[in-house]
């Protein structure tokens, strides 16, 4: 069993969504209760098999990548397939994992026009094999494939299935991302050419880079070329005007996925590929990363009061809130980027959740608009409930997992990385605690306009404003039990991701700390981190070992 | 004394007859069938097609033979050559040639043209291309490059009725005798510095020291000149949108695909084999050519109505992706062959991902009876199947993982960035920023193929013909293989012409 799941377990779980993809394929389209079967049973199989990774994951040795799988694949370019599991991509790969059945769960009978559930599912499996296969990538190119993958599901999901002003939308997304990721593929080459490593596998490519064979001017400009795919991805002020229209114009299914999964690809590729690949570069830029976290965190924060659609409102404090997750991750340090993984697992969860409410409101009220709503916890007690503990979590209340994603990346700020300006991180960290003020203001006078009060005039005899549906109920309950649980016990996530995150950083950061004192110099190779060692065909056996 | 001189003069060179067995194939067959139309007229009509079609096929078998060989075959003191180059690239003319075949059955049938003369100039026109393909000699270019371009250029006027064909055909004309002449012109300042036509031999006159005249830059620089005609890279361009509507959209397609790869073939041959040593001549000027390619023809593909037009500015500005590596290939012996693997990687990818953008297009303006971008709008209620190809086959050209057109992008990035030079990594960002600049014209003809309501309230489904599903079967196949498996096509294209040349 063990030798199978290492040997397949990755490669199952992102190749599975595909094969269900293809089998609906075949199927005529009239058949719409096959396909919804088809494509439950192929995330809830993704879902299972991404439990038994769980459950047979090393949780002592995150630091190390687990399931590796090291083949050939396209020689001609020294690209190899590799895949593997560490403390870092755990929490993103089970998120995902958990979010496609909920919102295959959720879709099950209202599905945006113009329906057509056959498209739509099989747009959302393609959605998870790219999801799922850019967290376990552990090559440059496999890595720039599948974070490409993404991008026409979610593309066709929002130009079919948005609202009024899709095809503006989609396109923006569109070309906004892949604006980002061409510059950044020309950094992965540029860095690969550099570095003269012989593969394009992150620990060799790491390794070489520690052996100080790329130019300071070099580091520099790649990282750059990284900064704007994964910044636009995340995405960071300035870049983010895309984010509101794409989120405001997905279906509700697509701004759950976009918001839980999709923008953590961004903060992802920094945390695994930009700092500790160009740890030189990511301390010169890092003050630059924290400046435009911070602005993220106060711009997001003041249009969320401006806004007048609840959907926009949110799309906002996504901004706001990956502003927190890029503050944590300016601050190169352990405790930062651990509450960073933290916050983007919390705003996953919770800001999936308020999209999954924005959708369902939608479909009662046919609007969105603040001021014509009102009342929610008259008409629909427990809905009111579920939105009011989703603002409250979002707000950053402790007890509830969005406490722990941006309380540690505040305190962070507190002292950043030895290299970087501490007075300015600590600037930083008191706008960034500004924010969270304006976070609760936003959120309760949100809170207070829709759910309080009573039912505007228009609704309030509607009879299409119901409570908490039972598939509604089966899709949220997760969300919310595990938006309480890594609240009140944030060790479920922090466990699997410390170590790993300690690992990333060490042996790479050591570079800059010449006067370091409270962090151990390791001469390590940062193969060693990735549990892989410098030969290809040893790969697997060193992972093993 | 009489057998003595006779046999001086008529001493035959040794022909190497394995290696001009496609050649010879493929002759055979045009010749089988301009015989059949003869002697048969109207009743061999119906055949033609298939034994074309068949023909092309047959020609692949000699190729097999000689690619399993394997062995470099030089005939003709160097003028023509058997590589696994030249077999690569005659494999991608026949499997282009055969594709345009089917593209062409029905609408060559409807709109009642003439059949069998059409298939026998396809033919000739494809043999001129497998003749590119060994060609290295100024002389063999030269012939085999006038093979190709005659029979095109009335394939092109083919719809004889059609005023707009017809003045297709004029200008393709006029516009190719043009650039053949500037062509010829360079190759005569060559011949005129170095004394021989042999392309290897030229390479070792530069060397001796004659790669200084002025002279043999000035002929550098009008043979390069005249092939950027042929590709229709900027600013050589202008014929190309007027032919590429004015022309029966198959021979659009064959154009496009096979003509441009053509063109580009004889371009690497001369730069690889002849020039490689003056690089500080030949890469600046093809530096300006791609990013002027590249940026020309995105911008102006951005305002096109028409699909046809639209395909052709889109293939002006993958001319400029094209022959970007070629811009850093003087780097080094190894960035050298890595350029050319990358254009002979990008060659057979383009002809899949853009021949089956042209299925599409041909059996969709078959039911809608316009090229308009407008009447594709909501193909998705009346050909779902044509609208995920066509889809495949766009967003492959614009570069999206994991379809085809990725890694061949991937491979002129890869170029681009491992020059090392300044220049090299210019192109590269002014390639990532015409990427997504075409991006935005191949996404907003999907979106409206999804996304927007039909014009007709007709939502009959389309019919497709048998010949136009294999053929699209045959290109999306091949765009979603060689974008999941990169390394079926890479381990093709890993040729070099370098070795051979210096």
């Amino acid at each position: 069993m063990e030798n199978l799941l290492d040997s397949w377990g990755l490669t199952v779980a992102t190749f599975s969504p595909l094969i269900g993809a293809l089998v609906m394929f075949l199927i005529p389209k009239e058949k719409e209760y096959e396909h919804k079967m088809i494509a439950l049973i192929t995330s809830l199989w993704v879902a299972f098999v991404g439990l038994i990774l769980l459950i047979w994951f090393d949780l002592d040795a995150t630091d190390r990548l687990q399931y590796v799988v090291d083949k050939s694949w396209i020689q001609a370019i020294h690209s190899r397939y590799v895949v593997g599991l560490d403390g870092i991509s755990l929490p993103l790969l089970l998120l995902t994992v958990l979010i496609v059945p909920l919102c295959i769960v959720y879709s099950w009978n209202h599905f945006p026009d113009p329906k057509n559930p056959k498209a739509f599912l099989i747009l959302i499996l393609v959605l998870e094999t790219g999801m799922i296969g850019t967290f376990v990538a552990q090559d440059m190119v496999l890595f720039f494939v599948f974070f490409e993958v993404v991008l026409l599901p979610m593309f066709f999901m929002i130009a079919v299935w948005g609202g009024p002003n899709r095809k503006y939308a989609s396109l923006k997304f569109f070309l906004y991302t892949l604006f980002g990721s061409a510059l950044m593929l020309v950094s992965f080459l540029s860095l690969f050419f550099l570095t003269g490593a012989e593969s394009f596998v992150f620990s060799e490519i790491a390794d070489n880079v520690v052996a100080h064979t790329v130019s300071r001017t070099a580091q520099l400009w790649i990282f750059g070329g990284m900064f704007l795919g994964f910044g636009i991805k995340v995405p960071m002020f300035p870049f983010h005007t895309w984010l509101p229209d794409a989120h405001t114009e997905a279906p509700t299914v697509g701004s759950v996925i976009l918001a839980a999964v999709l923008l953590k690809l961004g903060t992802y590729g920094f945390v695994r590929i930009a700092i500790p690949l160009l740890p030189d570069a990511a301390v010169e830029w890092a003050p630059w990363i924290g400046l435009l976290a911070v602005i993220g965190i106060i711009y997001g924060a003041f249009c969320c009061l401006a806004q007048t659609d609840m959907k926009r409102l949110i799309a906002f404090s996504s901004v706001a809130h990956m502003g927190f997750v890029m503050l944590g991750i300016s601050t190169l340090t352990d405790f930062g980027i651990n509450a960073a993984i933290m916050g983007m697992v919390a705003h996953g969860l919770i800001t999936g959740m308020l999209f999954f409410l924005a959708g369902s409101m939608k479909e009662r009220y046919h609007t969105l608009e603040i001021k014509r709503l009102g009342g929610l916890l008259i008409q629909a007690p427990k809905m009111g409930w579920v939105l009011g503990f989703c603002a409250m979590a979002s707000l950053g209340l402790p007890g509830l997992a969005g406490f722990w994603g941006e309380f540690p990346a505040i305190l962070s700020a507190y002292s950043p990385a030895n290299g970087l300006p501490v007075e300015t991180f600590r600037t930083f960290m008191v706008i960034a605690a500004l924010g969270t003020v304006l976070a609760a203001g936003y959120l309760l006078w949100l809170l207070q306009r829709s759910a309080f009060g009573t039912p505007k005039e228009e609704f309030a005899d509607d009879p299409n404003i119901h409570d908490v549906t039972k598939t509604e109920w089966i899709a949220w309950a997760p969300l919310l039990a595990l938006i309480l649980a890594i609240g009140i016990y944030p060790n479920l996530v922090f466990r699997a991701t410390d170590a790993a995150v300690d690992a990333s950083l060490t042996p790479c950061l050591t570079i800059n700390a010449d006067e370091s004192t409270h962090e151990e110099i390791e001469s390590a190779h940062c193969s060693d981190v990735y549990g892989l060692s410098d030969h290809g065909s040893d790969h697997h056996a060193a992972s093993k070992g | 004394m009489t057998t003595n001189f006779m046999l001086v003069a008529f001493e035959r060179p040794a022909i190497d007859w394995h290696a001009v067995a496609p050649e010879i194939v493929l002759l055979s067959v045009g010749v089988f069938i301009t015989l059949l139309d003869i002697l048969f007229l109207e009743k061999a009509r119906p055949y033609m097609a298939a034994l074309s079609g068949l023909g092309v096929l047959a020609t692949a078998i000699p190729l097999l033979t000689l690619g399993i060989d394997g062995t470099e075959r030089v005939l003709f003191d160097g003028a023509y050559v058997v590589d696994n180059f030249s077999l690569v690239l005659k494999a991608i003319f026949l499997l282009a040639g055969y594709l345009v075949i089917l593209l062409s059955t029905n609408y060559i049938v409807e709109g009642d043209y003439w059949e069998s003369e059409y298939y026998g100039l396809l033919l000739a026109s494809l043999m001129g291309m497998i003749m590119m393909a060994s060609s290295r000699d100024l002389i063999s270019v030269f012939v085999a490059l006038e093979l190709l371009s005659i029979p095109a250029y009335l394939m092109v006027a083919w719809r004889k009725r059609d005023p707009k064909s017809n003045e297709a055909g004029l200008k393709y004309y006029l516009m190719g005798v043009f650039a053949s002449a500037v062509m010829l012109y360079g190759m005569s300042l060559l011949f005129g510095v170095s004394g021989t036509t042999v392309l290897s031999e030229i390479a070792d006159s530069i060397d001796a020291g004659n790669g200084s005249s002025s002279v043999m830059t000035l002929g550098i620089v009008f043979v390069i000149a005249g092939f950027a005609f042929k590709v229709s890279a900027v600013p050589f361009h202008t014929w190309a949108p007027d032919v590429y509507e004015g022309a029966p959209t198959p021979v659009t397609a064959f154009l496009s695909v096979a003509s441009k790869a053509a063109g580009f073939v004889a371009l690497l041959a001369l730069i690889f084999v002849g020039f490689y040593e003056l690089s500080n001549i030949w890469e600046p000027l093809i530096w300006i050519l791609s990013a002027l390619s590249m940026t020309v023809g995105n911008l102006v593909a951005l305002r096109q109505t028409n699909i046809v037009r639209l395909m052709a500015y889109s293939g002006i500005a993958q001319t400029g992706f094209m022959i970007a590596p070629l811009a850093v290939a003087g780097n080094s012996l190894a960035t050298g062959d890595q350029a050319l693997s990358a254009v002979v990687t990008y060659l057979a990818i383009y002809a899949a991902m853009n021949l089956g953008a042209f299925a599409v297009i041909i059996t969709l303006a078959r039911r809608t009876g316009s090229a308009e971008i407008d009447s594709f709008a909501g193909a998705f209620h009346f050909a779902p199947g044509l609208t995920v190809a066509m889809t495949i086959f766009l967003f492959s050209l614009a570069g999206i993982p994991p379809l085809g057109g990725w890694f061949a992008k991937f491979e002129v990035f890869r170029v681009l960035a491992t020059s090392g030079e300044t220049w090299g990594y210019l192109l590269a960002v002014i390639a990532a920023i015409n990427s997504v600049i075409a991006l935005f014209y191949y996404a907003t003809i999907a979106r409206k193929m999804w996304a927007d309501e039909p014009l007709e309230s007709d939502l009959n489904s389309v019919e497709i013909t048998p010949s136009l599903v294999s053929a699209l079967a045959i290109c999306v196949l091949v765009t979603l293989l060689f974008g999941i498996f990169p390394q079926l096509v890479a381990r093709f294209t890993e040729v070099s012409l370098l070795a051979f040349g210096t």
